[in-house]
C-alpha cells in the first residue's frame, strides 16, 4: 500500500493546479482582455443599466414586437434559470399538437407562405437568441402595420441587422431577436 | 448541405488530419520521457510534485500494481466529490445558496465524474456552486481523462515492450498528461472560447428587467411543496406574471475548454454546449467539435510512433475516420429531410426542434456525431428531438463502444481490443497463429478483449430489459410508444458507455436511473480498464515473434475493411432487436404518417 501517499497527495496537488490555479489564471486573463465578454455580453442602455443580453433570448408576443422561436425553458418561455429544450419526440401527438397550435397563431397574422422552421419548432438552449432572416422578413408586414411604418423601411433595418457566417463559412446568418427589437423601439412606434 | 455547410464540414477535418501529427508525436515524446518544448518550464514543476507526493519517477509498477494505483486513485476521487456534493451547502463559492444534493443523485453524479461519463441527473444553474463546478467537477474532468490516456499507453508499452512486467509508472503518466497535454490545450481552448462569448466570472446572478413582460401558469404547492389538486384531480395554477428574469454567471470557460477536450461533456448549465454562454457562436461550435476529437484523434499518432510504424495509427484513424464520416452523413441527411409529420402542417421541411439557429443543421449534425462517437456527450442539440433515424446514428455510435475516435485514452484502448478480436478471427479462417504487432494473440488476450467489447453491451441489454419490467423506471419516459423505448435505451447506453448525453426528456433523477446507473457506469468504466491493463501485463511479457509469410498485415486497407466489419457485426448483432422496436418503428410510424 505504498502508493496510498502519493494518491491522496497527487489528488490534493492537481486539485489545486486545475481546480485552483488554472481557473482563475483563465478569469484574469478573460477579465484584463476581453471583459464585456467574460461577464456575459450584457447590454447597457443609455441611462447605464443593464437592459439584457445580447446572447440569452428574451420572449415576445406583442405584435408590434419580433418574436423570437418557441422556447421549452422550465417554468417559463426564456427563462435563463432554466436552459432547456422540450426533447419532445419527432412522433409525440402533444407535440404535434403544440406546433400545429403555433402554426395556427402565426397563420392568424395573415401569412400564407411556407413557415421557415426555426420559427415553429423550439430551440436546444431555450434561449436561443436569434432567429433566421427569413423567419424575421416573415413578420415585418404585421409588425409595419402596428407601428405605422413603412415595410421597406422595416425590412431594411433587419436586413442591415443580419449577422454572417464567421469567416463568410461557418454557421447560419442570423438575426437577433433582442437587438433587432431595441432598435424598433429606437426607431419609434 | 449547402456549399456553406460542404465547406465547414471539409475546412474541419483538413484542420483536425493536420494536427493529428503535431499532437500526436509530442504526446509520444511526452510518454517516452523525451525533451519537448515545454520541458524547461514543467520539469521542474513536475520534480517538485514529484517530491512533495512521493513519487519515485524512475520506479516501474507491473499490471497489477498500476491497477491498483488506477482503482486507488479513482476511489479516492469519488470519495472526496460525493463528500463535496453532499456538503454543498458548508462549502464557500455558492452565491446563489444551492442545497446538497440528495444521497442517491450525488452517488449517481459522483461516479458519473469520476467514470469520465458526466451523466447529469441535474441542471447545472439550478443545482451546482461555482466551487461545485469548479473544485469538484471540472478536476474530475482533467483526472478521469488522464486516468483513461494513462491506461492506453500502459497497453501500447505492453506492444511495444518484450519479456518484462513492467508497464511504466501510473503517477507519472498521468502528472505528465495532465501538465504537458490537459492543461496547456484547455488554457488555449478556454481563452479563445472567452473572446467568442464564454463567460469566465464569479459573479453573482444577475437580475436583468424584461423589455415586454410575460406570463406563466404557476403550479401551486401545498405547505409540503407537493402540487395542489382541484376535486377533478386538475392541478391548479395561478398566473404569475415576470417582469424580470435572472441570468445564471460562473467560471464556464475553463470548465467548457477540458469538458470537450477530456471528452466529459458535463455542462455548466442545463442545456450544455447549445446554452449561448457555452457556445455562443459557430466558431466556437467547430472549436468545440475539435476538442472533443482532437486527442482521441491525435493518440492514434502517438500509437504508431510508440509502435515505431505510424502507419498502424493512421490504419486505426482512417476506420475511425470513416465510420464517423458516414454517420455524419445519415445524420445530415434525415435532419434536412425533416419531420414529414410537421411539414405536413405548412412549416418548412428541416428539423429545428431542438437546435439553435446559430449552429445550423451542419453544424448541429458534426456536433452530435463527435460528441457520441467519442465517449463526451456534451449536446449542442437535443438528441431526443432529432428525426427517429437522426437518432438512430449517436445510439448506434455510443452501442458501438466508443470507439469512433471514443474518449481519451478509452477509445483508443477499446479499437485495439477490436483490431485483436479481428487479427484473431481472421487467423482462425486461414489457419494461422493470430499474431497482432508482433506479439502472439493467446487464450488470456482474447479473453480480455472480449470482457472490453461485450461488458458495457451484455449491461446495457440486462438493464433495458430489468427498466421495463419497473414501473418506475417506465413512467420516466417522456414521449409515448417507440420513442419512450429509445429513451431508456439511450439513458443506459449512454451510462454504461461513459458517453453522458441523454435523450433528456427521460426523467433520470429517480432511484432507478440513479442507482442502477451507477451500476453500469461503473462497471463499463473499470471492467474494460482492468481487463486492459491485465492483457497489457500479458502482452508485455511476451517475445517478439517477427513478421513472416503467415502473418496478417495490419497497417494495410484490407485490415482497416476487414475491422471496420468486424465493428459492425459485433454492433449489428448485439443490438439490431433493440434498435428495431425503438428508432426503427418510430421511423415508419413517423412516415406512415400517423
Amino acid at each position: 500500500m505504498r502508493d496510498i501517499k502519493p494518491a491522496i497527495l497527487l489528488f490534493i496537488a492537481v486539485t489545486i493546479i486545475c481546480g485552483g490555479i488554472y481557473p482563475a489564471v483563465v478569469t484574469g486573463i478573460a477579465q484584463a482582455i476581453f471583459p464585456k465578454l467574460a461577464n456575459g455580453s450584457l447590454i447597457i442602455s443609455k441611462s447605464g443599466k443593464e437592459i439584457g443580453s445580447s446572447l440569452i433570448g428574451q420572449p415576445f408576443s406583442d405584435p408590434k414586437y419580433f418574436w423570437p422561436r418557441p422556447s421549452a425553458a422550465t417554468d417559463f418561455a426564456y427563462n435563463p434559470l432554466g436552459s432547456s429544450g422540450s426533447n419532445s419526440g419527432p412522433t409525440n401527438p402533444d407535440y404535434l399538437k403544440t406546433v400545429a397550435d403555433r402554426v395556427k397563431a402565426i397563420r392568424d397574422t395573415a401569412v400564407t407562405s411556407t413557415i421557415p422552421a426555426d420559427l415553429m419548432q423550439a430551440s436546444a438552449s431555450g434561449l436561443d437568441p436569434h432567429i433566421s432572416p427569413e423567419s424575421a422578413l416573415l413578420q415585418v408586414p404585421r409588425i409595419a402595420k402596428v407601428r405605422g411604418i413603412s415595410d421597406e423601411q422595416l425590412r431594411t433595418l433587419v436586413l442591415d441587422r443580419i449577422e454572417d457566417r464567421n469567416f463568410g463559412f461557418l454557421g447560419t446568418p442570423r438575426v437577433n431577436v433582442l437587438a433587432l427589437n431595441l432598435e424598433l423601439d429606437k426607431v419609434g412606434r | 448541405m449547402n456549399s456553406y455547410e460542404w465547406l465547414q464540414t471539409i475546412g474541419f477535418f483538413a484542420v483536425l488530419l493536420l494536427l493529428v501529427k503535431p499532437l500526436g508525436s509530442f504526446m509520444a515524446r511526452v510518454y517516452q520521457g523525451e525533451r519537448t518544448l515545454l520541458s524547461p518550464v514543467l520539469v521542474p514543476c513536475e520534480n517538485v510534485l514529484y517530491r512533495i507526493c512521493g513519487v519515485n519517477q524512475d520506479e516501474e509498477m507491473n499490471w497489477k500494481r498500476y491497477t491498483i494505483a488506477m482503482l486507488l486513485f479513482n476511489l479516492i476521487l469519488f470519495v472526496a466529490l460525493f463528500a463535496m456534493l453532499m456538503l454543498q451547502h458548508l462549502l464557500p463559492l455558492n452565491p446563489q445558496k444551492f442545497p446538497a444534493f440528495t444521497w442517491q443523485l450525488a452517488l449517481n453524479t459522483a461516479i458519473s465524474f469520476v467514470t469520465n461519463t458526466n451523466w447529469q441527473a441535474y441542471g447545472g444553474e439550478q443545482a451546482a456552486s461555482y466551487f461545485t463546478q469548479m473544485v469538484g467537477l471540472a478536476v474530475h474532468n482533467f483526472i478521469s481523462a488522464a486516468t483513461g490516456m494513462a491506461i492506453a499507453i500502459a497497453l501500447i508499452r505492453g506492444f511495444v515492450r518484450r519479456r518484462t512486467e513492467l508497464l511504466g509508472n501510473f503517477w507519472v503518466d498521468l502528472t505528465r498528461t495532465t501538465l504537458y497535454i490537459l492543461l496547456p490545450i484547455a488554457f488555449i481552448a478556454a481563452t479563445l472560447l472567452v473572446s467568442q462569448g464564454v463567460i469566465q466570472n464569479f459573479n453573482a446572478y444577475k437580475a436583468i428587467p424584461l423589455v415586454q413582460s410575460t406570463s406563466y401558469n404557476k403550479p401551486r404547492l401545498d405547505a409540503k411543496g407537493s402540487p395542489l389538486k382541484d376535486a377533478a384531480g386538475t392541478p391548479l395554477t395561478e398566473s404569475v406574471t415576470v417582469n424580470a428574469v435572472t441570468i445564471p454567471m460562473g467560471p464556464v470557460a475553463s470548465q467548457e475548454a477540458i469538458k470537450e477536450l477530456g471528452t466529459n461533456g458535463g455542462g455548466f448549465f442545463n442545456a450544455n454546449s447549445a446554452h449561448p454562454y457555452e457556445n455562443p457562436t459557430p466558431l466556437s461550435n467547430m472549436l468545440e467539435i475539435l476538442l472533443i476529437l482532437l486527442i482521441p484523434g491525435a493518440l492514434t499518432y502517438t500509437f504508431g510512433v510508440m509502435v515505431g510504424n505510424t502507419r498502424q495509427g493512421w490504419m486505426l484513424l482512417g476506420v475511425m475516420l470513416f465510420i464517423l464520416i458516414a454517420s455524419f452523413g445519415v445524420l445530415q441527411w434525415a435532419e434536412s429531410s425533416g419531420n414529414p409529420l410537421v411539414a405536413k402542417l405548412g412549416v418548412g421541411s428541416i428539423n429545428m426542434e431542438g437546435k439553435d439557429v446559430r449552429f445550423g443543421l451542419a453544424g448541429s449534425s458534426l456536433f452530435a456525431v463527435a460528441t457520441t462517437g467519442t465517449s463526451c456527450g456534451a449536446v449542442n442539440t437535443m438528441h431526443d428531438s432529432l428525426t427517429p433515424i437522426g437518432g438512430l446514428i449517436p445510439l448506434s455510435l455510443i452501442l458501438l463502444g466508443e470507439i469512433i475516435f471514443g474518449g481519451v485514452g478509452s477509445g483508443l484502448y477499446t479499437m485495439l481490443a477490436f483490431a485483436i478480436i479481428a487479427v484473431f478471427v481472421s487467423g482462425l479462417m486461414i489457419g494461422r497463429t493470430p499474431e497482432y504487432l508482433g506479439k502472439k494473440v493467446e487464450v488470456r488476450e482474447m479473453w480480455m478483449s472480449i470482457l472490453v467489447i461485450l461488458t458495457a453491451g451484455v449491461t446495457v441489454l440486462i438493464l433495458s430489459g430489468i427498466a421495463m419490467l419497473t414501473p418506475q423506471a417506465v413512467a420516466s419516459m417522456a414521449n409515448p410508444g417507440a420513442h419512450g423505448l429509445s429513451e431508456v435505451l439511450y439513458a443506459l447506453a449512454s451510462m454504461a458507455n461513459n458517453n453522458g448525453s441523454a435523450f433528456a426528456g427521460l426523467n433520470a433523477n429517480v432511484n432507478f436511473y440513479n442507482l442502477f446507473g451507477s451500476l453500469a457506469m461503473t462497471l463499463g468504466r473499470y471492467v474494460p480498464a482492468i481487463a486492459v491493463l491485465a492483457m497489457a501485463g500479458s502482452l508485455a511479457e511476451k517475445k517478439y515473434v517477427p513478421p513472416s509469410l503467415g502473418t496478417l498485415p495490419t497497417d494495410k486497407a484490407p485490415f482497416a475493411l476487414w475491422l471496420t466489419l468486424v465493428i459492425l457485426i459485433v454492433g449489428a448483432l448485439t443490438f439490431f432487436p433493440a434498435l428495431a422496436l425503438g428508432p426503427i418503428v418510430e421511423q415508419l410510424t413517423m412516415l406512415g404518417g400517423t
